[in-house]
């Protein structure tokens, strides 16, 4: 199985990744092979089996609503990239 | 003997006599970074000064009586995805290259608090998605027992770390193998803790509901002293089981008698190597002598596990690192007009190219019209896995097998097509998808003295079974005392 060129293309998109044309090309024979060799899970009837997001119930966890320690702007912002006054700085927007 | 060739448990009894003091312990283990680092290169940060000051420090604690730890002194390695305040983690990613944490990882404070030194973060292969430790955007990490080999991975720098004596233990993390698998390759003990025992909190994550920090140490006694310090509740991870844990140390005693212990047959039938499979065939003999009763048996649904791990691990993944922007941390690329096209251009410098395959495979599996085929068949067929494991687990205490198919692979020798390599985990991505606990100790070696791994795996939260399984292997027959060559291997790989 091959996935075609522009289905790869609107995936990347999604994912926000650029390929380049080699990487494109590999990728669709990569994800290609994973994908049919996926199709091997067909071969089950799962019609009345229930799926497994995840192993242990989740339950929330609460606590009482009182101010805790907890990080300054300074340690939050410490691996910032682009910053001004207490702000992450991104290219404009609109 | 020298301090760094010896265990935690031995090291410990010594500090607490007076013995030694963890400063010259501390200043072994550095000794010995700065004569094999190198050769191996298990590390990605060495954090020299910071270890030599800390030491003191506990040195000062062990002589107050002021702790009580049995790890107190003891020099440790962490997985460079277990998150340390103010000591830079790097996923061994270009992406976070730069990133210093601001806080500590609940399995690191717990490490700090129990009194341990760190040395240093290990190598690994990019957000732990590889298996061989090749992925890692800054170096190769080789295999202590042949430097020609991989040490496995992901968590290779870990493993090879604690076969080569650059540490006394270390922590990896496991998502579909990553612990089991190098400490497999590296002849040493590598335990994936039920799901839910050891939190999260601070483990960059790769696949939330598979991923999972476990031990690997040189035998299983340390294990269980390390599964002491890092297992426990933690508010701070929702998915971290609220239960009380045993002291693990007390399921090391002799005597495995009438333990059920279950040999998939497909564990060790076509794919599984010729010497792999005598080694765990023989192990099996020896677990039998001990009093232990073994049986062969079919687990139908292996052949089902690979397909439905990359389908769910690399969903997670896609959204778990669609975080990466160079907005708030990280990389961030130079050239950029918009936002999108910093988004983009972040992203597709940043990732590495197996990172990329990854969360395109998910992105893929996760969208419109793809969603049941894929990523919702491969839930399901989850849960007959885990039935399936259950149902065994009716019958047996413990399932037992190889940890990998074959030994260790030659470094930059790529296992072929990308699914060649993922099959490779078949043996390991079971316990992910289940949830269940998994131990892997040193079994046997092949023609070219590479180590093989024997995998216990256990009911949700029997680590203690493990435990005691694996002492009792371990103290009949002693492949954990024997020591990693550090040299290239001469013989050529069996065939």
């Amino acid at each position: 199985m091959k996935i075609g060129k522009d289905t790869i293309e609107y995936v990347a998109k999604l994912a926000r990744l650029k390929l380049t044309e080699k990487e494109t090309d590999e990728m669709s024979h990569e994800i290609g092979a994973v994908l049919s060799y996926a199709k091997k899970l067909d071969e089950l009837d799962t019609s009345a089996v229930k799926p497994m997001e995840h192993i242990i119930p989740l339950r929330n966890v609460f606590r009482n609503d009182n101010v805790e320690k907890s990080l300054g702007l300074e340690e939050l912002f410490s691996n910032t990239p682009s910053k001004e006054r207490g702000y992450f700085k991104v290219p404009n927007t609109f | 003997m020298k301090l760094y060739e010896l265990t935690a448990h031995e090291l410990g009894d010594m500090l607490k006599k007076g013995d030694i003091t963890s400063y010259e312990l501390t200043r072994s283990i550095l000794y010995r970074v700065h004569t094999v680092e190198n050769n191996i290169g298990s590390y990605i940060t060495i954090c020299e000064e910071e270890a030599m000051k800390r030491a003191e420090l506990v040195q000062k604690k062990i002589n107050a009586g002021l702790t009580r730890s049995p790890l107190a002194g003891i020099p440790v390695a962490l997985k460079d995805n277990i998150c340390t305040e103010g000591i830079r983690t790097t996923c061994a990613s270009k992406m976070l290259h730069n990133f210093i944490p601001p806080y500590n990882a609940t399995a690191a404070s717990r490490l700090y608090e129990a009194d341990t030194v760190l040395i240093g973060k290990t190598n690994m292969d990019e957000f732990s998605m590889g298996s061989s430790t090749e992925n890692s955007f800054f170096k190769k990490t080789r295999n202590p027992w042949n430097t020609e080999h991989t040490p496995g991975g992901s968590s290779g720098g870990s493993a090879a770390a604690v076969a080569s004596d650059e540490t006394i233990f270390a922590l990896g993390s496991d998502t579909g193998g990553s612990v089991r698998q190098p400490a497999s390759f590296c002849g040493v003990v590598g335990l994936k803790p039920t799901y839910g025992a050891v939190s999260r909190f601070g483990l960059i994550a790769f696949a939330s509901s598979l991923d999972q920090i476990g031990p690997i140490t040189k035998d299983v006694t340390d294990c269980a002293l390390v599964l002491n310090a890092i297992a426990g509740h933690d508010k701070k991870d929702s998915t971290c089981a609220d239960i009380k844990h045993p002291d693990y140390t007390k399921a090391l005693v002799k005597g495995i008698k009438g333990i059920r212990i279950g040999v998939p047959s497909e564990y060790i039938g076509q794919g599984v190597s010729a010497r792999v499979r005598r080694a765990v065939l023989d192990s099996i003999s020896v677990l039998k002598d001990l009093g232990a009763e073994c049986e062969e048996f079919s687990l139908k649904m292996t052949q089902y596990a690979i397909p439905a791990y990359y389908i769910l691990s690399s969903a997670e993944a896609s959204s778990n690192l669609a975080r990466y922007d160079g907005v708030k941390y990280g990389y961030r690329t130079k050239e950029y007009e918009d936002l999108y096209e910093m988004y983009v251009n972040t992203r597709s410098e940043g990732f590495g190219r197996e990172v990329k395959r990854r969360i395109m495979l998910g992105t893929y599996v996760l969208s419109s019209g793809y969603y049941d085929a894929y990523y919702k068949k491969a839930l399901k067929v989850r849960t007959l896995i885990y039935e399936e494991f259950e149902k065994a687990f009716e019958k047996y205490d413990v399932i037992a097998g190889p940890a990998a198919p074959s030994t260790s692979g030659k470094l930059g020798e790529k296992n072929g097509t990308p699914l060649d390599m993922y099959l490779g985990d078949i043996f390991t991505v079971p316990a992910n998808i289940t949830g269940f606990p998994a131990l892997v100790l040193p079994c046997g070696f092949d023609r070219d003295n590479l180590p093989i791994g024997l995998q216990l795996v256990g009911k949700a939260f029997g680590e203690s079974t493990l435990l005691k399984v694996g002492y009792n292997f371990e103290q009949s027959t002693g492949y954990h005392k024997r020591r990693a060559s550090m040299e290239r291997g001469e013989h050529q790989n069996e065939v």
